[in-house]
């Protein structure tokens, strides 16, 4: 009886929270408190019946649907879209699969795609792209089936994401004339592209750079140092500048085109940084680590594959997305050599003497694409960082 | 022991005139000695004696920088082949166990087998469980090393070791980290671990280990051995003052 009383389970003390009580304890603890809550509230009334009143009155929002296919695809002609489909028709089947392999977030992103297609399909749009709409739905949902539980297609499956990189610039070029010039790829598109090529090729880039940096072989260190601390200590832009103009020089003879051009700058680029994060978390495995796996008898290319990177990529993930998002909007930089990104379209349509004095609509729409691009990969990163931290650190 | 004095002229790990520095500081002083196949050595003395550095020069955690060093054979040099070659015979257990914690505690030990000595996947996976189930943990598998204890920690660094089939275990400072509670699970491993015959050089403060198992023990201070005698002699009948001061302070407690 006594054992049981000492035993006994004490309950914590109740908590009382609920909005009425979180108000008050947060918002009208005090009078000044109260009175600064009731000030914010009134500039915050001003603030938005301001912006409610303009966006549903004032407003001329029939730029956006005017111009959307500029925004979405720049100069890209209108007979030859069916190749943007493909592309996307081929990202669709890799996504659903993935979605059906692996679940979780790919899946989120899977579903969160196709109601995308969906409400643009239910848009005033044209029949056929009504059609391309439906169909990428269909491929997704499709591609999802096909790839459920079968976890042995996966290895297959990452091959297919990494061979459909060049497959998708193929595609979207096409051939000689009858294909669809660079210098006519543009908006969104455009946008995307670079940013996808940027962070594909600069995360391994900078992953090499930084390992580099951590040789014991003088050379190579001081190599790998004196890139980073170079491009580092230069503005976007003017690698943007030299490399329009510096690369056709010391590469004549070959055409590289002003897309290709940018690809490379901003890769160079963003290499740099990323090559300093990953720095950070190389610094931050503990040496116990490189002993052990010398201790097993791992040699210098397997420890770094199989026991530091995955340690030293996992504790920055934060500041490598960070990277992957500021190089996102770093793209817009492309517009002022002349291509025609996101926001070269946005800047367009407003010279255009049909939509004169529309900068407010037209900015806040290329924001909206800009915010849900860059929120996307930061919601990815919280997730990654959740998944992985569970109990392994 | 009559295993043992059949092997006695078989030395596994020899070490001629052994000198090491770290910048000025002269860590060891010309260290001389050689183990038998089999032998069970503990090695104790004060903090900043040189004790680990010598076992870490072993494997060539620590590079010697004078001297020569001999195990099974090879001969420790700057040749890499050599170096990857000794590691793969010498397993370590280290004071902070050292898991790598990004791998369940079954990969931590499938790693080595798989990587270095190309096992297959199935082969190792069998090796690995039957190897915590030596170590008395087959039911912690599939977890991280986070989420287990200390004592249980050190237990699946022990069986990392072994998966290598190493022909010696260098064991530095293995309780020294550990909880009192948990230090006599990974005594008892390592117990059974040299009744197995396994050549064992073990840096420890456990003096009733050393006591028990030991078929020698040195001692070090200031980078020399200065005594090195069986148990018996060792803890009743000291030398040295040095030695005698050491064991009246390490028995007080």
């Amino acid at each position: 009886m006594e054992d049981q009383e000492l035993t006994q389970e004490i309950k914590p003390p109740v908590s009382t929270k609920g909005p009425g009580r979180w108000l008050k304890e947060n918002l009208f603890n005090t009078w000044y408190n109260t009175l600064l809550t009731c000030l914010a509230l009134v500039f915050l009334f001003f603030a938005f019946k301001g912006f409610l009143t303009w966006a549903f009155t004032e407003a001329e929002w029939d730029v956006i649907p005017a111009n959307f296919r500029l925004f979405m695809v720049g100069s890209y002609p209108k007979e030859q879209i069916w190749r943007v489909w493909n592309a996307i028709y081929i990202l669709s089947v890799l996504m659903g699969l993935s979605a059906g392999l692996w679940g979780g977030l790919i899946f989120r992103f899977a579903v969160a795609l196709s109601g995308v297609w969906f409400i643009s399909a239910l848009l005033p749009v044209e029949l056929s792209t009504r059609g391309w709409c439906l169909g990428a739905i269909a491929m997704i949902a499709v591609s999802f089936f096909l790839g459920r539980g079968r976890t042995g297609l996966r290895p297959w499956i990452l091959g297919g994401w990494i061979l459909s990189f060049p497959v998708i610039m193929v595609v979207l070029r096409g051939f000689g004339e009858n294909g669809v010039l660079t210098s006519n790829w543009g908006g969104l598109l455009l946008t995307l592209i670079l940013a996808v090529v940027g962070i594909v090729v600069s995360f391994p880039l900078g992953v090499f750079l930084a390992l580099c940096r951590q040789s014991n072989l003088p050379a190579i260190r001081w190599v790998s140092t004196t890139y980073i601390e170079t491009v580092r200590g230069v503005p976007l832009i003017t690698i943007l500048f030299m490399g329009n103009v510096l690369i056709p020089i010391f590469m004549p003879g070959l055409d590289i085109n002003q897309v290709l051009r940018m690809m490379i700058g901003i890769t160079f680029f963003s290499a740099a940084y990323m090559a300093e994060n990953v720095r950070g978390g190389l610094q931050g495995v503990p040496s116990g680590q490189h002993e052990a796996a010398q201790a097993v008898g791992l040699n210098y290319a397997q420890t770094t594959l199989f026991i530091v990177l995955p340690q030293a990529l996992r504790s920055v993930i934060p500041a490598i997305v960070g990277q992957f998002i500021a190089l996102f909007k770093d793209t817009s930089l492309v517009s002022i050599i002349g291509l025609i990104d996101l926001l070269g379209v946005a800047k367009s349509v407003i010279a255009n003497p049909d939509w004169l004095g529309l900068q407010a609509e037209v900015y806040l729409f290329a924001a909206v694409i800009y915010f849900v691009f860059c929120y996307a990969m930061s919601y990815a990163s919280q997730d990654i960082e959740t998944d992985l931290g569970v109990g392994k650190h | 022991m009559a295993a043992q004095e059949n092997a006695l002229n078989d030395p596994i790990i020899i070490c001629e005139d052994l000198h090491k520095w770290f910048d000025d500081f002269h860590v060891l002083k010309g260290i001389t000695t050689s183990f038998q196949k089999g032998e069970r050595a503990v090695i104790c003395g004060p903090s900043g004696s040189g004790k680990s550095t010598f076992i870490r020069t072993l494997n060539r955690l620590e590079e010697h920088q004078r001297g020569t060093i001999i195990i099974d054979g090879v001969e420790l040099t700057d040749d890499l082949r050599n170096i990857n070659l000794i590691r793969q015979e010498v397993g370590m257990v280290f004071q902070q166990f050292n898991l790598f914690p990004h791998l369940t505690n079954l990969e931590n030990i499938t790693l080595g087998p798989i990587r270095v000595r190309k096992m297959a996947k199935s082969e190792a996976e069998a090796v690995a469980l039957s190897l915590l189930e030596r170590v008395d943990i087959a039911d912690q598998a599939y977890k991280y090393p986070a989420e287990i204890s200390g004592g249980q920690q050190q237990r699946v660094a022990i069986a990392r070791a072994l998966a290598m089939e190493p022909k010696i275990m260098l064991f530095d400072e293995p309780t020294s980290a550990l909880d009192p509670e948990m230090i006599s699970e990974v005594l008892d491993v390592m117990r059974e671990l040299a009744h197995s015959g396994m050549t064992m050089l073990v840096v420890t403060h456990e003096m009733g280990f050393a006591r028990e198992v030991a078929d020698r023990i040195m001692f070090f201070d200031e980078g020399v051995v200065i005594e090195e005698a069986p148990p018996a002699d060792f803890f009743d009948n000291p030398q040295h003052e040095r030695t005698k001061l050491f064991i009246s302070q390490t028995l007080q407690h």
